[in-house]
């Protein structure tokens, strides 16, 4: 139901938002865009490089392309602890987000923030805070599209 | 071999449409929900099989991000479905992404014990 | 007679000013090397004060400040009368911990970052009223304390939106005594919660602008005061892009050519990096405490109307959707 009087504070609050958005910066969207690219690019090429390296060690593709997402989930985890990783995810912004590297990121970062809270609870059940809505959005969908293809099969 | 420029480029471009999306939806949009985002489309996209050929040009420019991470799963979990039918369904996902999965865990607990936050 | 002095629809103007007879303010590292550094009474060289953890850290910062303050009159805290502090912490524990260590009989408040007015407008009621002879109203905030519960872990990668404010770690204590030497609380405005539909948790300032333009609008026409009264209205941590809009606001609402600014935009420099500017309760508290007060002493600003602000959200509430409502409490404060 739309009273007069809600109606009167949704105009006020749309005039608000109108005033507002005139003085609030835009996000530069060509200089995000482009450390996102670089840095994710950059972070994408050197697992390239590992693979490439592995594999001519005579490492199978698949196992190659494993132990490059662990080292770099390793690196990543490493430079959150050392207190680097925040530094570039504030320049890189999805770059250093949308890598794998910038889940390990997300784990380090939240169990770390909890250790005064303990190893058990604070450590151990935060480090799931971000790592748990991804690992199960992820194991559902597979887990669909799975049962999809027995369906399919049988 | 998949040359590192290209594995440059899809990594770039994967990331660019990350931040697109992240600035235009400004505030609703966080960093969780770009990881959330990322492994869902993943895993769709490849079982649709549209992710595989993104894989076959990019090489880790498409395996490093998260949707790879979803790719990974979804064809391990195809993979277990041909050779073991329903159960395959449940635990082909998990098992081809295990390694990734306990690095980023231990790794994480590891750090997390060794470092202080520094802010 | 009930309600005398009661003006207009939110002000109270008091009899007896309560005097302002002392202050002291502890800062962080980042506020020490901000433009009025040498302006604090204690600039801490880390962000753990000597604790374990950034809470207990942020409640021996308030401590600190309210045993200077007291001290600076040769009081010891027993012979205070009252307590009245607030912080950003759930549950504030900070004030809560202080409270514990000090054995001064205490009044928690809750206002978000408009802590410090809500804490010198109680007081200053409850000395005008004749009930208390001397109160200490105090506010704190820490940067990585108000991050973790608010925001996203400090390690976490995530870019800082243009908007978006640091949390201050800074506290401020003021002593307020019934008679003395100092400037004086003159009248105080109860703020109302407003609410303009601002959703974003990265963007306070522009929730709070509107709360802290209602406030300074009512106060001047409750008062029948005109827009240039004061030497200074300052708003407590709108920063620039919430004092930019509370600009506009007082175009539209007829307050000619105040003399304005904003604690959030004045306590870094340009160069530190902090977005929008400073926030918290700690911003306007050590700003107060530290150089608006001293600049009141040495009579550069005679009359000054603070203004603090306060976003009342919760990571709860903004996770479900729902928008920020803010408030803001005028303190009119005057040397004699």
């Amino acid at each position: 139901m739309e009273t007069p009087d809600k109606k009167i504070k949704a105009i006020e609050k749309q005039e608000y938002e109108d005033l507002a958005s005139q003085i609030r910066p835009k996000p530069k969207l060509a200089r995000n865009m482009a450390w996102a690219f670089v840095v994710g690019g950059l972070i994408c090429m050197s697992g390239q490089w590992i693979i490439n390296y592995m594999v001519s060690l005579g490492v199978s593709l698949t196992d190659a392309s494993t132990s490059a997402s662990c080292i770099l989930i390793f690196l990543a985890a490493l430079f959150t602890g050392l207190g680097y990783y925040n530094e570039l995810g504030q320049h890189a912004g999805a770059g250093s987000i949308v890598p794998i590297t910038g889940f390990a990121n997300a784990i380090v970062a939240s169990a770390l923030e909890y250790k005064r809270e303990g190893y058990i609870f604070g450590v151990g059940a935060r480090i799931f805070s971000v790592a748990g809505p991804t690992l199960v959005f992820g194991f559902v969908i597979a887990v669909l599209v799975g049962l999809i293809k027995v369906f399919l099969t049988s | 071999m998949v040359p590192l420029y290209m594995a440059f480029l899809v990594g770039g471009l994967l990331c660019v449409i990350g931040q697109i999306v992240m600035d235009a939806t400004k505030p609703t949009v966080t960093p969780g929900h770009i990881l959330v985002g990322y492994i869902s489309a993943g895993a769709i996209l490849s079982g649709l099989g549209l992710y595989q050929p993104l894989v076959n040009i990019g090489g880790a420019g498409a395996t490093v991000p998260l949707s790879g991470f979803g790719h990974v799963l979804v064809q391990g979990t195809l993979k277990a479905v041909e050779h073991k039918g329903l159960l395959g369904a449940f635990s082909g996902g998990v098992e081809a992404a295990a390694a990734g999965i306990t690095t980023a865990i231990v790794f994480g607990y590891v750090v997390a014990v060794i470092f202080n936050p520094k802010g | 007679m009930p309600g005398r002095k009661k003006r207009g629809q939110q002000t109270v103007v008091f009899d007896s000013p309560p005097v302002i007879t002392a202050w002291a303010s502890v800062v962080g590292p980042k506020e020490g090397e901000g433009p009025w550094g040498q302006d604090f009474d204690l600039v801490l060289e880390d962000y753990l004060f000597g604790e374990k953890t950034w809470e207990m850290a942020e409640h021996k910062m308030l401590r600190e400040a309210i045993t200077r303050a007291v001290d600076k009159r040769n009081f010891m805290p027993e012979d205070i009368d009252l307590l009245l502090a607030g912080d950003l912490l759930n549950q504030i524990v900070a004030s809560n911990f202080a409270a514990r260590d000090l054995e001064i009989p205490f009044l928690g408040l809750y206002g978000a970052c408009s802590t410090m007015s809500e804490g010198l407008s109680v007081g200053a009621m409850l000395m005008d009223g004749g009930y208390f002879e001397r109160i200490v109203a105090a506010a704190c905030s820490h940067h990585y304390t108000a991050e973790r519960q608010y925001r996203f872990p400090t390690e976490q990668g995530v870019q800082k939106a243009a908007t978006a404010q640091w949390t201050a770690t800074a506290a401020g204590a003021v002593l307020l005594e019934a008679s003395g030497s100092g400037p004086s609380i003159k009248s105080i405005t109860v703020g109302k919660v407003i609410d303009m539909g601002q959703t974003d948790q990265s963007d306070m300032g522009s929730a709070m602008a509107a709360a802290a333009a209602h406030t300074i609008k009512t106060h001047l026409s409750d008062l029948n005061l005109p827009g240039d009264y004061y030497d200074l209205i300052v708003s407590g941590d709108l920063g620039q892009i919430g004092s930019a809009i509370a600009r506009q606001l007082f175009v539209r609402d007829g307050i000619i050519s105040p003399e304005y600014s904003d604690c959030g935009v004045l306590l870094y420099d340009q160069s530190q990096t902090v977005g929008s500017g400073a926030s918290g309760c700690g911003c306007c508290a050590c700003m107060l405490c530290g150089p608006l007060l001293k600049k009141m002493q040495k009579g550069e600003i005679n009359k000054l109307l603070l203004v603090a602000t306060g976003a009342l959200m919760s990571p709860v509430t903004s996770f479900q959707g729902e928008s920020i409502p803010s408030i803001a409490h005028a303190v009119a404060i005057e040397t004699a």
